[in-house]
């Protein structure tokens, strides 16, 4: 007998800010559409609910639209489309307006307006945000609205295991329902992936336990390219040993940085814009600082100060109240009266599934948008803030899209999607859920953090890389022999991972190779033995393409409208 | 051996359990639960890992799972408190596993699911029920006025008004502390009463009346016999009970 098929207009996968955004934005088209989100965690749990600072968009009087693109592009190493920021600047305010329609409790200045504070690499104040919590609210404001769409159908705690691929075109997703571990055939005329970044491939990271790169390896091997991977954020500050972040805001609100010479080291670095430096800039710092013995020792290696105790009590309470919080339950420090011990942490993927501006893919029926896609707006660094923005931008962009599509698509057919769906949950029961003895998750998983961590950390070389992509190839070969201990149905969460497990390994093999091919530095990626940046070679960006032997890298050019390649200075 | 010269090498919390330094011994003390292996009958499980002092008991609990038994199931996300999975009944206290410090409840810590939902496995509860009585509360903001070109102004004052409300993270700390929710399956409990408050003293909100009529009912806020357990149990410091007292108020003045 056939898998019963769940027949929708639209699938979306994830159910964070981009996730949402494209819901509701589909929603909005029409309300004849059926739209399945489909999240491993309930919505309110995605990964958006960490962000803290806030969300970029040109609102205040001083502010515009082409000062907004500008930063942007210039904070990206040049490597952003323009095109694709001009849309994203264009859109950015509205979309900050229409959140605030819907309840978002951003902060307000004493007129009643939404407030702006600064932020790095922005050079003006353009972050509008709700306290340190801006994700939080963002997300639980969009969970919130999409509550009132009856077309909005949700499927929360199904784990998404394959696309659907008929003739060509992606007409929906095999997704095991967390409850009773089956596999349910979801069908629909588009599918979107939004299931946010893979800072998990990384042994320290802010991102949650659930960061595991999956719409990327979904699109990876339907044979969708994945772009940019090589360039990783490393957010300057976060917590030593738990990676916990302690928001550039607090650099925004005018916190500072010290060495353990007690100097604000920046000014050797980027003494134009100090602690409100971009962020690959002030990571590249802080590492440099360490190899100079200047950090301070602790028990998980060396770290900064970072200082924010002369900004009063009652500043810090009122902006920067969750990083207070945060600093003294797991690390028993009170920033109102003492510097916070911070270090570079794994923090966001640049790159991503390779999209066009409306978020479509080169597979017909597949979309992406949000961390998970590379549109690409980031280029070889993204600028703190900007991707909230990018997740309500691009997420609404798509979500229209879709709904577009799906109105003028035809039916999927059932049968073979079933069909597909039932070969998926024969693979899970034969693979994983039958008696074998093999390797642990854990020691897997390990290994290829460290792997990554070593090879294509803040400073990179032909010979780091090298190193990481025999040993993610080796890793790849240990997890066909990959055993749990975990037989049952309900909630087999020890599946899941394993198969977290499976995405990762082909998000780190991405990001080893891209970060091989690229001899220049650029952006977040830097190379030691090429330590500038090659315009006339890499004026690109790189798609990963997953074949047999491992990842192909090709090249396609950026796009540049109307700000020429110039040096990045600050 | 690794070659030079390669990437730094950051330290990670794992490493510094491998370190071997200032670790102590925990025993966790878990009740199982599947319906798969024992039927409707839940058990005990001891695991004893050796940990950092100043771990969380997320990673410790997970440092059982990835070692010892990868059967044990749980929910976990964010691990700092903020997106709500890992609610747990924690020596008998609801508290959120990431926040717990493993010092804090060393040598010997008794893990239990949340109470007042059904149990799926170990520690995984049906949150369904609590979000029906969450969805029940019209938890969006409701305004028919049309929609202004700008933001709709909003003074600090205003904004701080149901500034405490807009905490929470839904992690069913509060209603499951709740011993009228334990006993009355009818009764919305804290948490949507919370999500209520949010949206009834937002100075942009039209949908207060509707609301309020709603928890003026049988299942609504009148049930609460103000035992205080859902502002003790709360991740998040909202001061829940003061917040079901300001919608009581509101219901028997019709002022909000």
């Amino acid at each position: 007998m056939l898998l019963e098929t769940l027949v929708h207009d639209i699938v979306i996968v994830g159910g964070g800010a981009a996730g949402l955004r494209a819901a509701i934005a589909a929603a909005e088209v029409s309300d004849r559409l059926s739209i399945a989100l489909v999240s491993k965690v309930y919505p309110m749990r995605s990964h958006t609910v960490s962000a803290e600072g806030g969300a970029a968009a040109a609102m205040a009087a001083d502010d515009s639209t082409e000062l907004h693109a500008f930063d942007t592009i210039r904070g990206s190493d040049w490597l952003a489309d323009q095109d694709a920021v001009e849309a994203f600047v264009a859109e950015a305010p509205d979309e900050i307006v229409r959140l605030e329609h819907w309840g978002c409790p951003w902060s307000r200045e004493p007129d009643g307006t939404i407030a702006v504070r600064a932020f790095g690499g922005m050079s003006v104040n353009r972050t509008v945000f709700a306290a340190d919590k801006t994700g939080f609210h963002l997300l639980h404001t969009l969970f919130q609205t999409s509550l009132k769409y009856e077309g909005i159908v949700r499927y929360d705690e199904f784990f998404v295991t394959r696309l659907l691929v008929e003739e060509g075109r992606c007409s929906g997703v095999a997704a095991m329902d967390l409850r009773d571990s089956e596999v349910r055939c979801i069908a629909g005329k588009a599918v979107i992936l939004c299931t946010g970044g893979a800072g998990r491939i990384f042994p320290f990271t802010t991102n949650g336990a659930i960061n595991t790169g999956d719409g990327m390896a979904l699109a990876y091997r339907a044979g969708v390219p994945l772009k940019d991977m090589e360039f990783v954020q490393y957010h300057p500050t976060g917590l030593p040993g738990t990676g916990i972040l302690m928001t550039e805001a607090s650099r925004g609100e005018g916190g500072y940085l010290f060495n353990n010479q007690g100097r604000r080291f920046l000014e050797d670095y980027i003494p134009s814009k100090m602690e409100l430096g971009p962020r690959d800039i002030l990571s590249r710092a802080i590492i440099q600082e360490f190899e100079k013995g200047h950090g301070f020792d602790g028990p998980d290696g060396q770290y900064v100060h970072l200082d924010i105790s002369h900004l009063g009590e009652e500043t810090i309470d009122e902006k920067l109240f969750f990083l207070r919080e945060l600093a003294r339950n797991f690390i028993g420090i009170d920033p109102v009266h003492e510097p916070i011990p911070v270090r570079p942490v794994v923090h966001y993927m640049m790159g991503g599934v390779d999209t066009d501006l409306l978020g479509r893919t080169r597979l017909a029926g597949l979309h992406a948008a949000g961390e998970t896609a590379c549109v690409s707006m980031n280029g070889a660094n993204r600028l703190g803030s900007n991707s909230l923005t990018e997740c309500l931008v691009f997420g609404a962009r798509v979500g229209r899209q879709a709904a577009e599509e799906a109105l003028e698509a035809a039916e999927p057919s059932e049968n073979p999607l079933a069909e597909l769906a039932e070969v998926e949950q024969d693979r899970l029961v034969q693979t994983y859920l039958a008696d074998r003895d093999g390797e642990r998750i854990a020691t897997i998983r390990k290994d290829l953090q460290t792997a990554m961590e070593r090879g294509a950390g803040v400073f990179r070389t032909e010979e780091s890389l090298k190193t990481a992509v025999e040993e993610v190839r080796g890793l790849r070969e240990r997890y066909e022999s990959v055993a749990i201990d975990d037989r049952d149905r309900a909630f087999n969460t020890e599946l899941v991972t394993a198969l977290e497990l499976d995405n990762m390994l082909d998000v780190a093999e991405a990001v080893v190779r891209s970060g091989l091919e690229r001899r220049e530095s650029r952006g977040s990626h830097t190379r030691r033995d090429h330590p500038d940046r090659d315009d006339e070679r890499y004026l690109r960006h790189s798609l990963a393409f997953s074949t047999p032997e491992g990842a192909k890298i090709d090249y396609i050019d950026a796009t540049i409208t109307q700000w020429p390649p110039a040096e990045r200075t600050y | 051996m690794e070659t030079q010269p390669v990437g730094e090498v950051l330290a990670n919390s794992e490493d510094r359990r491998a370190g071997a330094s200032g670790k102590i011994t925990v025993t966790i003390r878990i009740r199982r639960f599947n319906p798969e292996l024992r039927g409707q009958e839940s058990w005990w499980d001891e695991f004893t890992i050796d940990t950092d002092p100043d771990d969380r008991l997320l990673d410790a609990l997970h440092q059982v799972k990835w070692y010892q038994d990868g059967t044990l199931a749980l929910r976990r996300s964010c691990a700092h408190g903020v997106c709500g999975s890992d609610a747990m009944l924690i020596n008998g206290q609801n508290r959120l596993a990431c926040k717990v410090i493993v010092k804090d409840v060393a040598p010997k810590v008794t893990v239990e699911p949340i109470r007042g939902l059904p149990v799926l496995k170990d520690l995984i509860v049906d949150m369904e029920p609590f979000f029906a009585g969450y969805e029940a509360m019209l938890p969006y903001l409701i305004n028919d006025e049309g929609e202004p070109r700008r933001e709709r102004l909003q003074s600090p004052e205003e904004r701080h008004r149901f500034d405490d409300t807009t905490k929470c993270i839904l992690c069913a700390a509060c209603t499951t502390s709740c011993p009228i929710f334990w006993g009355d399956d009818e009764y919305v409990g804290p948490a949507a009463i919370v999500n209520a408050h949010r949206f009834i003293y937002d100075s942009r909100d039209r949908g207060g009346r509707e609301r309020l009529q709603m928890l003026g009912e049988r299942t609504g806020v009148f049930r609460c016999r103000t035992t205080f357990n859902c502002t003790e149990a709360c991740p998040r410091g909202i001061e829940v009970t003061k917040a079901i007292q300001d919608v009581k108020r509101s219901i028997l003045f019709d002022r909000f």
